[in-house]
Protein backbone atom coordinates (compact mmCIF):
# COMPACT_ATOMS: atom_id res chain seq x y z
CA UNK A 1 0.00 0.00 0.00
CA UNK A 2 1.38 3.32 -1.07
CA UNK A 3 0.48 6.96 -0.67
CA UNK A 4 2.18 9.37 -3.03
CA UNK A 5 1.78 12.28 -5.41
CA UNK A 6 1.82 11.38 -9.05
CA UNK A 7 0.72 12.65 -12.45
CA UNK A 8 -2.04 12.04 -14.93
CA UNK A 9 -0.80 10.49 -18.18
CA UNK A 10 -4.08 10.77 -20.09
CA UNK A 11 -7.76 11.40 -19.43
CA UNK A 12 -10.30 10.78 -22.18
CA UNK A 13 -14.05 10.60 -22.50
CA UNK A 14 -14.82 7.11 -23.83
CA UNK A 15 -18.63 7.27 -23.76
CA UNK A 16 -20.90 10.18 -22.84
CA UNK A 17 -20.17 10.90 -19.17
CA UNK A 18 -17.58 8.11 -18.80
CA UNK A 19 -13.87 8.85 -18.66
CA UNK A 20 -10.79 6.69 -18.75
CA UNK A 21 -7.75 8.02 -16.92
CA UNK A 22 -4.22 6.71 -16.99
CA UNK A 23 -2.02 7.58 -14.02
CA UNK A 24 1.70 7.04 -13.47
CA UNK A 25 1.75 4.48 -10.64
CA UNK A 26 5.14 2.99 -9.77
CA UNK A 27 4.90 -0.28 -7.89
CA UNK A 28 1.31 -1.14 -8.81
CA UNK A 29 1.70 -3.78 -11.49
CA UNK A 30 3.26 -6.35 -9.22
CA UNK A 31 1.06 -5.91 -6.17
CA UNK A 32 -2.40 -5.05 -7.54
CA UNK A 33 -5.06 -7.75 -7.42
CA UNK A 34 -8.09 -7.76 -9.68
CA UNK A 35 -10.91 -6.07 -7.76
CA UNK A 36 -8.76 -3.74 -5.67
CA UNK A 37 -9.27 0.02 -5.67
CA UNK A 38 -7.39 3.28 -5.18
CA UNK A 39 -8.31 6.55 -3.54
CA UNK A 40 -7.67 9.86 -5.25
CA UNK A 41 -7.21 13.31 -3.94
CA UNK A 42 -7.86 15.41 -6.98
CA UNK A 43 -6.61 18.72 -5.68
CA UNK A 44 -5.05 20.03 -2.51
CA UNK A 45 -7.44 22.94 -2.29
CA UNK A 46 -10.88 22.36 -0.82
CA UNK A 47 -13.40 21.19 -1.80
CA UNK A 48 -13.79 18.28 -2.24
CA UNK A 49 -12.48 17.37 1.17
CA UNK A 50 -12.40 13.60 1.03
CA UNK A 51 -10.62 11.30 -1.36
CA UNK A 52 -12.70 9.36 -3.85
CA UNK A 53 -12.52 5.58 -4.33
CA UNK A 54 -12.13 4.07 -7.82
CA UNK A 55 -11.77 0.47 -8.92
CA UNK A 56 -8.59 -0.32 -10.82
CA UNK A 57 -9.41 -1.05 -14.47
CA UNK A 58 -5.96 -2.34 -15.37
CA UNK A 59 -2.26 -1.91 -14.75
CA UNK A 60 0.48 -1.84 -17.35
CA UNK A 61 3.74 -0.42 -18.61
CA UNK A 62 4.39 2.35 -21.09
CA UNK A 63 7.01 1.31 -23.63
CA UNK A 64 10.44 2.70 -22.76
CA UNK A 65 11.31 6.06 -24.30
CA UNK A 66 14.04 6.28 -26.94
CA UNK A 67 16.31 7.65 -24.23
CA UNK A 68 16.62 4.20 -22.71
CA UNK A 69 14.76 5.02 -19.50
CA UNK A 70 12.95 2.20 -17.71
CA UNK A 71 9.36 1.49 -18.80
CA UNK A 72 6.84 3.55 -16.85
CA UNK A 73 4.28 1.71 -14.76
CA UNK A 74 0.69 2.97 -14.85
CA UNK A 75 -2.81 2.18 -13.68
CA UNK A 76 -6.00 2.98 -15.51
CA UNK A 77 -9.34 3.79 -13.97
CA UNK A 78 -12.67 4.34 -15.67
CA UNK A 79 -15.10 6.67 -13.97
CA UNK A 80 -18.51 8.18 -14.48
CA UNK A 81 -19.02 11.88 -13.81
CA UNK A 82 -21.58 11.97 -11.03
CA UNK A 83 -20.58 14.64 -8.54
CA UNK A 84 -18.16 17.27 -7.41
CA UNK A 85 -15.05 15.06 -7.32
CA UNK A 86 -15.52 13.53 -10.75
CA UNK A 87 -16.50 16.89 -12.25
CA UNK A 88 -13.08 18.17 -11.25
CA UNK A 89 -11.41 14.97 -12.42
CA UNK A 90 -12.79 15.24 -15.94
CA UNK A 91 -10.95 18.54 -16.32
CA UNK A 92 -7.54 17.03 -15.53
CA UNK A 93 -4.94 16.84 -18.28
CA UNK A 94 -1.66 15.08 -18.92
CA UNK A 95 0.90 16.22 -16.38
CA UNK A 96 -1.60 17.34 -13.72
CA UNK A 97 -0.81 16.22 -10.20
CA UNK A 98 -2.98 13.96 -8.09
CA UNK A 99 -2.47 12.08 -4.85
CA UNK A 100 -2.88 8.35 -5.08
CA UNK A 101 -3.47 5.93 -2.20
CA UNK A 102 -3.57 2.21 -2.84
CA UNK A 103 -3.94 -0.47 -3.93
CA UNK A 104 -6.59 -1.00 -1.28
CA UNK A 105 -8.91 -3.77 -0.15
CA UNK A 106 -9.28 -7.41 -1.04
CA UNK A 107 -9.66 -8.44 -4.64
CA UNK A 108 -11.32 -11.37 -6.38
CA UNK A 109 -10.42 -14.94 -5.52
CA UNK A 110 -9.53 -16.48 -8.87
CA UNK A 111 -10.66 -19.97 -7.93
CA UNK A 112 -10.39 -23.30 -9.66
CA UNK A 113 -9.12 -23.12 -13.27
CA UNK A 114 -11.39 -26.01 -14.26
CA UNK A 115 -14.62 -24.12 -13.57
CA UNK A 116 -16.22 -21.99 -16.19
CA UNK A 117 -16.49 -18.34 -15.22
CA UNK A 118 -19.33 -15.92 -15.81
CA UNK A 119 -18.71 -12.24 -15.12
CA UNK A 120 -21.74 -9.96 -14.73
CA UNK A 121 -21.17 -6.21 -14.86
CA UNK A 122 -23.66 -3.36 -14.79
CA UNK A 123 -22.60 0.10 -16.02
CA UNK A 124 -19.57 1.40 -14.16
CA UNK A 125 -19.49 -1.99 -12.38
CA UNK A 126 -17.69 -3.34 -15.43
CA UNK A 127 -14.49 -1.61 -14.35
CA UNK A 128 -13.08 -4.07 -11.76
CA UNK A 129 -14.06 -7.00 -13.99
CA UNK A 130 -11.51 -6.14 -16.67
CA UNK A 131 -8.44 -7.03 -14.66
CA UNK A 132 -10.28 -10.11 -13.45
CA UNK A 133 -11.05 -11.15 -17.02
CA UNK A 134 -7.39 -10.59 -17.90
CA UNK A 135 -6.31 -12.98 -15.12
CA UNK A 136 -9.04 -15.56 -15.74
CA UNK A 137 -8.90 -15.68 -19.50
CA UNK A 138 -5.82 -17.89 -19.73
CA UNK A 139 -7.00 -20.09 -16.86
CA UNK A 140 -10.60 -20.88 -17.63
CA UNK A 141 -13.41 -20.35 -20.12
CA UNK A 142 -14.68 -16.87 -19.31
CA UNK A 143 -17.93 -15.25 -20.43
CA UNK A 144 -18.92 -11.67 -19.73
CA UNK A 145 -22.47 -10.37 -19.46
CA UNK A 146 -22.56 -6.58 -19.78
CA UNK A 147 -25.64 -4.62 -18.78
CA UNK A 148 -26.65 -0.98 -18.82
CA UNK A 149 -29.60 1.36 -19.13
CA UNK A 150 -28.61 2.48 -22.63
CA UNK A 151 -25.77 1.87 -25.08
CA UNK A 152 -23.82 4.69 -23.44
CA UNK A 153 -23.46 2.58 -20.31
CA UNK A 154 -21.83 -0.31 -22.16
CA UNK A 155 -18.22 0.74 -21.75
CA UNK A 156 -14.89 -0.81 -22.76
CA UNK A 157 -16.57 -3.59 -24.71
CA UNK A 158 -13.74 -3.64 -27.27
CA UNK A 159 -11.13 -4.10 -24.56
CA UNK A 160 -12.95 -7.10 -23.14
CA UNK A 161 -13.40 -8.63 -26.58
CA UNK A 162 -9.73 -8.13 -27.33
CA UNK A 163 -8.93 -10.33 -24.33
CA UNK A 164 -10.82 -13.13 -26.02
CA UNK A 165 -13.70 -13.07 -23.56
CA UNK A 166 -17.07 -14.17 -24.94
CA UNK A 167 -19.19 -11.05 -24.47
CA UNK A 168 -22.98 -10.65 -24.27
CA UNK A 169 -24.54 -7.20 -24.15
CA UNK A 170 -27.98 -6.23 -22.92
CA UNK A 171 -29.52 -2.80 -22.39
CA UNK A 172 -32.76 -1.86 -20.69
CA UNK A 173 -33.86 0.26 -23.65
CA UNK A 174 -32.60 -2.15 -26.28
CA UNK A 175 -30.28 0.43 -27.84
CA UNK A 176 -27.44 -2.10 -27.87
CA UNK A 177 -27.53 -5.89 -27.70
CA UNK A 178 -30.48 -7.69 -26.22
CA UNK A 179 -33.30 -5.64 -24.71
CA UNK A 180 -33.82 -6.26 -21.00
CA UNK A 181 -31.95 -6.83 -17.79
CA UNK A 182 -28.57 -8.49 -17.67
CA UNK A 183 -29.86 -10.80 -14.98
CA UNK A 184 -32.17 -12.47 -17.48
CA UNK A 185 -29.13 -13.37 -19.55
CA UNK A 186 -27.43 -14.73 -16.44
CA UNK A 187 -30.40 -16.97 -15.75
CA UNK A 188 -30.09 -18.50 -19.24
CA UNK A 189 -26.33 -18.92 -19.04
CA UNK A 190 -26.49 -20.67 -15.70
CA UNK A 191 -29.00 -23.11 -17.12
CA UNK A 192 -26.58 -23.85 -19.92
CA UNK A 193 -23.40 -23.88 -17.79
CA UNK A 194 -24.56 -25.10 -14.37
CA UNK A 195 -21.04 -25.50 -12.95
CA UNK A 196 -19.95 -21.92 -13.59
CA UNK A 197 -18.62 -19.58 -10.92
CA UNK A 198 -20.08 -16.07 -11.04
CA UNK A 199 -18.32 -12.75 -10.39
CA UNK A 200 -20.37 -9.57 -10.33
CA UNK A 201 -20.18 -5.81 -9.83
CA UNK A 202 -22.88 -3.23 -10.38
CA UNK A 203 -25.73 -1.40 -8.69
CA UNK A 204 -27.15 -2.98 -5.55
CA UNK A 205 -30.54 -4.06 -7.01
CA UNK A 206 -28.67 -5.87 -9.78
CA UNK A 207 -26.31 -7.56 -7.31
CA UNK A 208 -29.25 -8.65 -5.21
CA UNK A 209 -30.95 -10.19 -8.26
CA UNK A 210 -27.68 -11.89 -9.28
CA UNK A 211 -27.34 -13.26 -5.77
CA UNK A 212 -30.86 -14.74 -5.83
CA UNK A 213 -30.28 -16.36 -9.21
CA UNK A 214 -26.94 -17.83 -8.11
CA UNK A 215 -28.49 -19.17 -4.95
CA UNK A 216 -31.23 -20.91 -6.94
CA UNK A 217 -28.62 -22.46 -9.22
CA UNK A 218 -26.18 -23.24 -6.43
CA UNK A 219 -23.55 -21.25 -8.26
CA UNK A 220 -20.65 -19.80 -6.23
CA UNK A 221 -20.70 -16.00 -6.37
CA UNK A 222 -18.29 -13.20 -5.57
CA UNK A 223 -19.53 -9.61 -5.59
CA UNK A 224 -17.68 -6.32 -5.56
CA UNK A 225 -19.50 -3.63 -3.57
CA UNK A 226 -19.48 0.14 -3.70
CA UNK A 227 -19.91 2.29 -0.61
CA UNK A 228 -19.46 5.77 0.72
CA UNK A 229 -16.14 5.91 2.53
CA UNK A 230 -13.87 8.53 4.01
CA UNK A 231 -10.56 6.77 4.68
CA UNK A 232 -10.32 3.58 2.58
CA UNK A 233 -8.20 1.82 5.21
CA UNK A 234 -10.74 0.56 7.77
CA UNK A 235 -10.59 3.43 10.26
CA UNK A 236 -13.67 5.58 9.68
CA UNK A 237 -16.21 2.72 9.65
CA UNK A 238 -18.34 4.71 7.23
CA UNK A 239 -18.52 1.95 4.59
CA UNK A 240 -19.66 -1.03 6.68
CA UNK A 241 -22.03 -3.73 5.41
CA UNK A 242 -23.80 -6.33 7.52
CA UNK A 243 -22.15 -9.71 7.52
CA UNK A 244 -24.06 -12.94 7.85
CA UNK A 245 -25.36 -13.51 11.39
CA UNK A 246 -25.32 -9.79 12.20
CA UNK A 247 -27.43 -8.55 15.09
CA UNK A 248 -27.27 -5.57 17.43
CA UNK A 249 -26.07 -7.84 20.23
CA UNK A 250 -23.53 -9.57 18.05
CA UNK A 251 -22.39 -7.02 15.46
CA UNK A 252 -20.88 -8.60 12.37
CA UNK A 253 -20.09 -5.53 10.34
CA UNK A 254 -17.62 -5.80 7.50
CA UNK A 255 -15.72 -2.84 6.09
CA UNK A 256 -16.25 -2.53 2.34
CA UNK A 257 -12.81 -0.92 2.07
CA UNK A 258 -10.78 -3.41 4.05
CA UNK A 259 -12.70 -6.68 4.26
CA UNK A 260 -13.94 -6.08 0.69
CA UNK A 261 -14.71 -4.58 -1.73
CA UNK A 262 -14.97 -8.17 -3.01
CA UNK A 263 -16.98 -10.55 -0.87
CA UNK A 264 -18.14 -14.11 -1.27
CA UNK A 265 -21.93 -13.88 -1.41
CA UNK A 266 -22.27 -16.11 1.65
CA UNK A 267 -20.30 -13.63 3.79
CA UNK A 268 -23.07 -11.04 3.55
CA UNK A 269 -26.49 -10.62 5.12
CA UNK A 270 -28.47 -10.07 1.92
CA UNK A 271 -31.79 -9.58 3.68
CA UNK A 272 -30.62 -6.21 4.89
CA UNK A 273 -28.13 -5.26 2.26
CA UNK A 274 -30.34 -3.59 -0.26
CA UNK A 275 -31.90 -1.01 2.04
CA UNK A 276 -28.64 -0.12 3.74
CA UNK A 277 -26.67 0.55 0.60
CA UNK A 278 -27.28 3.79 -1.16
CA UNK A 279 -26.49 4.92 -4.64
CA UNK A 280 -22.84 5.66 -4.26
CA UNK A 281 -22.86 7.74 -7.41
CA UNK A 282 -23.81 10.97 -5.72
CA UNK A 283 -20.70 11.03 -3.60
CA UNK A 284 -18.06 10.69 -6.25
CA UNK B 1 19.56 13.40 5.73
CA UNK B 2 18.89 16.74 4.10
CA UNK B 3 16.30 17.35 6.80
CA UNK B 4 18.82 16.86 9.57
CA UNK B 5 21.14 19.24 7.91
CA UNK B 6 18.48 21.95 7.77
CA UNK B 7 17.56 21.37 11.37
CA UNK B 8 20.96 21.15 12.98
CA UNK B 9 23.54 22.94 10.96
CA UNK B 10 21.96 25.75 9.05
CA UNK B 11 19.87 27.09 11.90
CA UNK B 12 22.18 26.11 14.70
CA UNK B 13 19.34 24.75 16.83
CA UNK B 14 17.02 21.79 17.08
CA UNK B 15 13.84 22.87 18.82
CA UNK B 16 12.46 20.87 21.71
CA UNK B 17 9.10 19.48 20.71
CA UNK B 18 8.14 17.49 23.80
CA UNK B 19 5.21 18.55 25.96
CA UNK B 20 3.73 17.22 29.18
CA UNK B 21 0.03 16.78 29.86
CA UNK B 22 -1.27 15.42 33.17
CA UNK B 23 2.12 13.94 34.01
CA UNK B 24 2.51 12.12 30.67
CA UNK B 25 5.39 13.10 28.44
CA UNK B 26 4.66 13.30 24.72
CA UNK B 27 7.56 13.54 22.26
CA UNK B 28 5.56 16.16 20.39
CA UNK B 29 2.11 17.71 20.82
CA UNK B 30 0.45 15.86 17.88
CA UNK B 31 -1.85 12.86 18.30
CA UNK B 32 -4.87 11.45 16.47
CA UNK B 33 -8.42 12.25 17.55
CA UNK B 34 -10.40 9.26 18.76
CA UNK B 35 -12.47 7.59 16.07
CA UNK B 36 -10.30 8.74 13.18
CA UNK B 37 -7.38 6.40 13.71
CA UNK B 38 -9.06 3.06 14.39
CA UNK B 39 -7.01 1.07 16.88
CA UNK B 40 -3.75 2.33 15.39
CA UNK B 41 -3.12 -0.77 13.30
CA UNK B 42 -5.11 0.57 10.34
CA UNK B 43 -2.59 3.37 9.79
CA UNK B 44 0.60 1.50 10.66
CA UNK B 45 1.32 0.67 6.97
CA UNK B 46 1.41 4.39 6.18
CA UNK B 47 3.06 6.09 9.07
CA UNK B 48 5.48 5.34 11.86
CA UNK B 49 3.48 5.30 15.08
CA UNK B 50 6.72 6.02 16.93
CA UNK B 51 6.71 9.53 15.49
CA UNK B 52 3.42 10.53 17.09
CA UNK B 53 3.03 12.31 20.40
CA UNK B 54 0.50 9.69 21.44
CA UNK B 55 -1.92 7.14 20.01
CA UNK B 56 -5.59 7.72 20.81
CA UNK B 57 -7.87 4.75 20.18
CA UNK B 58 -11.43 4.50 18.97
CA UNK B 59 -13.94 4.84 21.83
CA UNK B 60 -14.61 1.66 23.77
CA UNK B 61 -17.66 0.48 25.66
CA UNK B 62 -18.25 -2.36 28.09
CA UNK B 63 -19.87 -4.57 25.43
CA UNK B 64 -19.19 -4.55 21.68
CA UNK B 65 -21.34 -1.98 19.93
CA UNK B 66 -22.87 -2.32 16.47
CA UNK B 67 -23.17 1.37 15.68
CA UNK B 68 -25.69 3.07 13.41
CA UNK B 69 -27.18 1.98 10.08
CA UNK B 70 -25.63 3.31 6.86
CA UNK B 71 -25.22 5.83 5.31
CA UNK B 72 -23.04 6.94 8.16
CA UNK B 73 -21.03 9.69 6.50
CA UNK B 74 -21.76 12.63 4.22
CA UNK B 75 -19.32 15.16 2.84
CA UNK B 76 -20.24 18.82 3.25
CA UNK B 77 -18.47 21.98 2.16
CA UNK B 78 -15.29 22.16 4.21
CA UNK B 79 -16.16 19.20 6.35
CA UNK B 80 -17.95 15.91 6.82
CA UNK B 81 -20.86 14.68 8.86
CA UNK B 82 -20.62 11.33 10.56
CA UNK B 83 -22.96 9.21 12.58
CA UNK B 84 -20.96 6.04 13.05
CA UNK B 85 -22.61 5.44 16.40
CA UNK B 86 -19.51 4.41 18.35
CA UNK B 87 -19.14 1.00 16.70
CA UNK B 88 -16.39 -0.77 18.64
CA UNK B 89 -15.14 -4.21 19.67
CA UNK B 90 -15.76 -3.72 23.39
CA UNK B 91 -13.21 -3.16 26.14
CA UNK B 92 -12.25 -6.80 26.74
CA UNK B 93 -11.65 -7.59 23.07
CA UNK B 94 -9.66 -4.37 22.85
CA UNK B 95 -7.39 -5.35 25.74
CA UNK B 96 -6.89 -8.89 24.42
CA UNK B 97 -6.73 -8.32 20.68
CA UNK B 98 -5.76 -4.72 20.00
CA UNK B 99 -3.44 -3.72 22.85
CA UNK B 100 -0.64 -6.21 22.03
CA UNK B 101 -0.12 -4.52 18.66
CA UNK B 102 -0.01 -1.03 20.20
CA UNK B 103 2.38 -2.13 22.94
CA UNK B 104 5.16 -2.63 20.37
CA UNK B 105 5.51 1.11 20.02
CA UNK B 106 7.31 3.51 22.26
CA UNK B 107 4.38 5.93 22.18
CA UNK B 108 1.93 6.64 25.01
CA UNK B 109 -1.43 4.94 24.45
CA UNK B 110 -4.51 6.95 25.37
CA UNK B 111 -7.66 4.84 25.41
CA UNK B 112 -10.93 6.60 24.71
CA UNK B 113 -14.04 5.15 26.39
CA UNK B 114 -17.71 5.75 27.09
CA UNK B 115 -20.70 4.11 28.75
CA UNK B 116 -24.48 4.03 28.59
CA UNK B 117 -24.73 4.65 32.32
CA UNK B 118 -22.42 6.18 34.91
CA UNK B 119 -21.77 2.69 36.32
CA UNK B 120 -20.79 1.44 32.89
CA UNK B 121 -18.31 4.31 32.50
CA UNK B 122 -16.77 3.38 35.84
CA UNK B 123 -16.60 -0.32 34.97
CA UNK B 124 -14.83 0.27 31.64
CA UNK B 125 -12.39 2.63 33.37
CA UNK B 126 -11.68 0.05 36.06
CA UNK B 127 -10.88 -2.63 33.48
CA UNK B 128 -8.51 -0.32 31.61
CA UNK B 129 -6.93 0.76 34.88
CA UNK B 130 -5.58 -2.78 35.23
CA UNK B 131 -3.66 -2.59 31.94
CA UNK B 132 -0.19 -1.25 32.80
CA UNK B 133 0.61 -0.18 29.22
CA UNK B 134 -2.34 2.21 29.00
CA UNK B 135 -0.89 5.67 29.68
CA UNK B 136 -4.14 7.56 30.20
CA UNK B 137 -7.86 7.42 29.53
CA UNK B 138 -9.91 9.87 27.53
CA UNK B 139 -13.51 9.90 28.64
CA UNK B 140 -16.08 10.70 25.96
CA UNK B 141 -19.00 12.52 27.51
CA UNK B 142 -19.89 14.13 24.26
CA UNK B 143 -20.82 11.79 21.42
CA UNK B 144 -23.78 13.30 19.61
CA UNK B 145 -24.74 10.12 17.78
CA UNK B 146 -26.00 7.75 20.41
CA UNK B 147 -29.28 7.81 22.27
CA UNK B 148 -28.10 6.91 25.74
CA UNK B 149 -25.13 8.22 27.66
CA UNK B 150 -22.62 10.36 25.85
CA UNK B 151 -24.23 13.67 25.17
CA UNK B 152 -26.48 13.61 28.27
CA UNK B 153 -23.44 13.59 30.50
CA UNK B 154 -21.75 16.24 28.42
CA UNK B 155 -24.56 18.77 28.33
CA UNK B 156 -25.74 18.74 31.93
CA UNK B 157 -23.01 20.04 34.27
CA UNK B 158 -24.28 18.13 37.29
CA UNK B 159 -24.44 14.87 35.34
CA UNK B 160 -20.92 15.55 34.01
CA UNK B 161 -19.66 16.18 37.53
CA UNK B 162 -21.25 13.00 38.86
CA UNK B 163 -20.03 10.65 36.15
CA UNK B 164 -16.48 12.03 36.16
CA UNK B 165 -16.39 11.78 39.99
CA UNK B 166 -17.49 8.16 39.82
CA UNK B 167 -14.84 7.27 37.22
CA UNK B 168 -12.20 9.18 39.17
CA UNK B 169 -12.76 6.91 42.18
CA UNK B 170 -12.07 3.78 40.14
CA UNK B 171 -9.07 5.09 38.19
CA UNK B 172 -5.45 5.74 39.17
CA UNK B 173 -4.32 6.70 35.67
CA UNK B 174 -4.54 10.24 34.32
CA UNK B 175 -8.07 11.09 33.15
CA UNK B 176 -8.74 13.33 30.16
CA UNK B 177 -12.37 14.37 29.67
CA UNK B 178 -13.52 15.21 26.14
CA UNK B 179 -16.14 17.94 25.91
CA UNK B 180 -18.93 18.64 23.46
CA UNK B 181 -19.29 22.06 21.83
CA UNK B 182 -23.07 21.60 21.68
CA UNK B 183 -23.77 23.52 24.88
CA UNK B 184 -24.70 27.09 25.76
CA UNK B 185 -21.58 27.80 27.80
CA UNK B 186 -18.73 25.31 27.64
CA UNK B 187 -16.97 26.97 30.60
CA UNK B 188 -19.64 25.61 32.95
CA UNK B 189 -19.02 22.01 31.80
CA UNK B 190 -15.25 22.53 31.90
CA UNK B 191 -15.41 23.72 35.51
CA UNK B 192 -17.69 20.83 36.47
CA UNK B 193 -15.30 18.16 35.13
CA UNK B 194 -12.28 19.90 36.62
CA UNK B 195 -13.98 19.99 40.02
CA UNK B 196 -14.81 16.29 39.62
CA UNK B 197 -11.13 15.43 39.27
CA UNK B 198 -10.30 15.46 35.54
CA UNK B 199 -6.54 15.74 34.98
CA UNK B 200 -6.97 17.30 31.54
CA UNK B 201 -9.69 18.42 29.15
CA UNK B 202 -9.83 17.75 25.42
CA UNK B 203 -12.14 19.65 23.08
CA UNK B 204 -14.01 19.87 20.81
CA UNK B 205 -15.99 16.83 19.83
CA UNK B 206 -18.06 17.30 16.63
CA UNK B 207 -20.74 19.95 16.19
CA UNK B 208 -24.16 18.45 15.54
CA UNK B 209 -25.39 18.96 12.01
CA UNK B 210 -27.71 17.70 9.32
CA UNK B 211 -27.66 17.46 5.54
CA UNK B 212 -30.52 16.68 3.17
CA UNK B 213 -30.47 14.97 -0.22
CA UNK B 214 -32.66 17.34 -2.22
CA UNK B 215 -33.67 14.74 -4.80
CA UNK B 216 -34.85 12.04 -2.41
CA UNK B 217 -35.71 14.66 0.28
CA UNK B 218 -34.21 12.35 2.85
CA UNK B 219 -31.53 13.10 5.42
CA UNK B 220 -28.14 12.12 4.00
CA UNK B 221 -27.38 10.17 7.17
CA UNK B 222 -29.49 7.21 8.27
CA UNK B 223 -29.25 8.60 11.80
CA UNK B 224 -30.68 11.89 10.45
CA UNK B 225 -28.24 14.03 12.39
CA UNK B 226 -24.52 13.59 12.82
CA UNK B 227 -21.34 15.26 13.99
CA UNK B 228 -19.65 17.83 11.80
CA UNK B 229 -15.85 17.76 11.61
CA UNK B 230 -13.18 19.11 9.29
CA UNK B 231 -11.56 22.44 8.48
CA UNK B 232 -14.89 24.31 8.54
CA UNK B 233 -15.28 23.92 12.30
CA UNK B 234 -11.80 25.09 13.27
CA UNK B 235 -12.58 28.71 14.22
CA UNK B 236 -15.33 27.47 16.54
CA UNK B 237 -12.91 24.99 18.09
CA UNK B 238 -10.18 27.60 18.56
CA UNK B 239 -12.64 29.97 20.25
CA UNK B 240 -13.88 27.25 22.62
CA UNK B 241 -10.34 26.08 23.40
CA UNK B 242 -9.41 29.67 24.22
CA UNK B 243 -12.40 30.03 26.55
CA UNK B 244 -11.69 26.79 28.37
CA UNK B 245 -7.98 27.56 28.76
CA UNK B 246 -9.00 30.86 30.38
CA UNK B 247 -11.40 29.06 32.73
CA UNK B 248 -9.63 25.97 34.10
CA UNK B 249 -6.23 25.19 35.60
CA UNK B 250 -5.87 21.68 34.14
CA UNK B 251 -4.14 21.30 30.76
CA UNK B 252 -6.23 21.43 27.62
CA UNK B 253 -5.87 19.43 24.38
CA UNK B 254 -7.23 21.24 21.33
CA UNK B 255 -9.20 19.44 18.61
CA UNK B 256 -11.14 20.61 15.57
CA UNK B 257 -10.35 20.79 11.87
CA UNK B 258 -6.57 20.63 12.14
CA UNK B 259 -5.19 19.85 8.68
CA UNK B 260 -1.85 21.65 8.69
CA UNK B 261 0.82 22.80 11.14
CA UNK B 262 -0.55 26.35 10.94
CA UNK B 263 -3.89 25.06 12.22
CA UNK B 264 -2.24 23.21 15.11
CA UNK B 265 -0.31 26.37 16.01
CA UNK B 266 -3.53 28.34 16.49
CA UNK B 267 -4.58 25.92 19.22
CA UNK B 268 -1.15 25.91 20.88
CA UNK B 269 -0.98 29.70 20.87
CA UNK B 270 -4.37 30.05 22.58
CA UNK B 271 -3.04 27.70 25.23
CA UNK B 272 -3.65 24.06 24.28
CA UNK B 273 -0.76 21.87 25.49
CA UNK B 274 -1.32 19.39 22.69
CA UNK B 275 -3.57 18.87 19.69
CA UNK B 276 -5.53 16.04 18.12
CA UNK B 277 -5.81 15.56 14.38
CA UNK B 278 -9.02 13.90 13.17
CA UNK B 279 -10.64 14.17 9.77
CA UNK B 280 -7.28 15.02 8.17
CA UNK B 281 -6.18 11.39 8.76
CA UNK B 282 -8.96 10.22 6.44
CA UNK B 283 -7.91 12.63 3.72
CA UNK B 284 -4.20 11.93 4.02
CA UNK B 285 -2.85 9.03 6.08
CA UNK B 286 0.44 10.94 6.40
CA UNK B 287 -1.17 14.16 7.64
CA UNK B 288 0.17 13.97 11.21
CA UNK B 289 3.68 13.20 10.02
CA UNK B 290 3.64 16.33 7.87
CA UNK B 291 2.18 18.46 10.66
CA UNK B 292 4.94 17.37 13.05
CA UNK B 293 7.65 18.17 10.48
CA UNK B 294 6.13 21.54 9.69
CA UNK B 295 5.72 22.45 13.37
CA UNK B 296 9.42 21.85 13.81
CA UNK B 297 10.20 23.90 10.72
CA UNK B 298 8.05 26.74 12.04
CA UNK B 299 9.95 26.76 15.35
CA UNK B 300 13.25 26.92 13.49
CA UNK B 301 12.10 29.75 11.25
CA UNK B 302 10.79 31.72 14.20
CA UNK B 303 13.85 31.00 16.34
CA UNK B 304 11.84 29.14 18.95
CA UNK B 305 13.96 26.69 20.95
CA UNK B 306 11.16 24.97 22.82
CA UNK B 307 7.63 24.53 21.53
CA UNK B 308 6.36 25.17 25.05
CA UNK B 309 7.31 28.84 24.49
CA UNK B 310 4.49 28.98 21.97
CA UNK B 311 1.85 27.46 24.20
CA UNK B 312 -0.42 30.16 25.59
CA UNK B 313 1.57 32.89 23.89
CA UNK B 314 -1.55 34.59 22.50
CA UNK B 315 -1.12 38.35 22.29
CA UNK B 316 -4.24 40.26 23.29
Amino acid sequence: MKNYKTIVLSNQEISPGYFRMRILAPGYDEISQAGQFVMFRVQRALPPLLRRPFGIFRTGFLPPDCDGMAPKEFIEIVYKVVGLGTEIMQELHQGDQIELLGPLGRGFYLGDPDEEKILVGGGIGLVPLYMLAEKLENRAKTRLLMGGRTRDDIITVTEFERLGVETYVSTEDGSLGEEGLVTRVLERKLEKYPNATVYSCGPMPMLDAVQQICRRHNAPLQVSLEALMACGVGACLGCVVKGVGHSDKNPQYLCTCKDGPVFHAEQLDWSRLEDQQQECGGCN
Amino acid sequence: MSENRTVKKESGLCPRMDVEVAGIKFRNPVMPASGTFGYGQEYAPYLDLNQLGAIVTKGLSLDPKAGNPTPRIAETTGGMLNAIGLQNVGVDAFINQKMPFLEQFDTPIIVNFFGNTAEEYAEVAARLNDVPTVAALEMNISCPNVKHGGIVFGTEPQAAFDVVSLVRKRLDKPLIVKLTPNVTDIRVTARAVEDAGADAISLINTLTGMAVDVKTRRPRLANQIGGLSGPGIRPVAVRLTHQVVQTVKVPVIGIGGIFRAMDALEFLIVGAKAVQVGTANFVDPNAMEQIILDLKAFCIEEGIEDINELIGSLVL
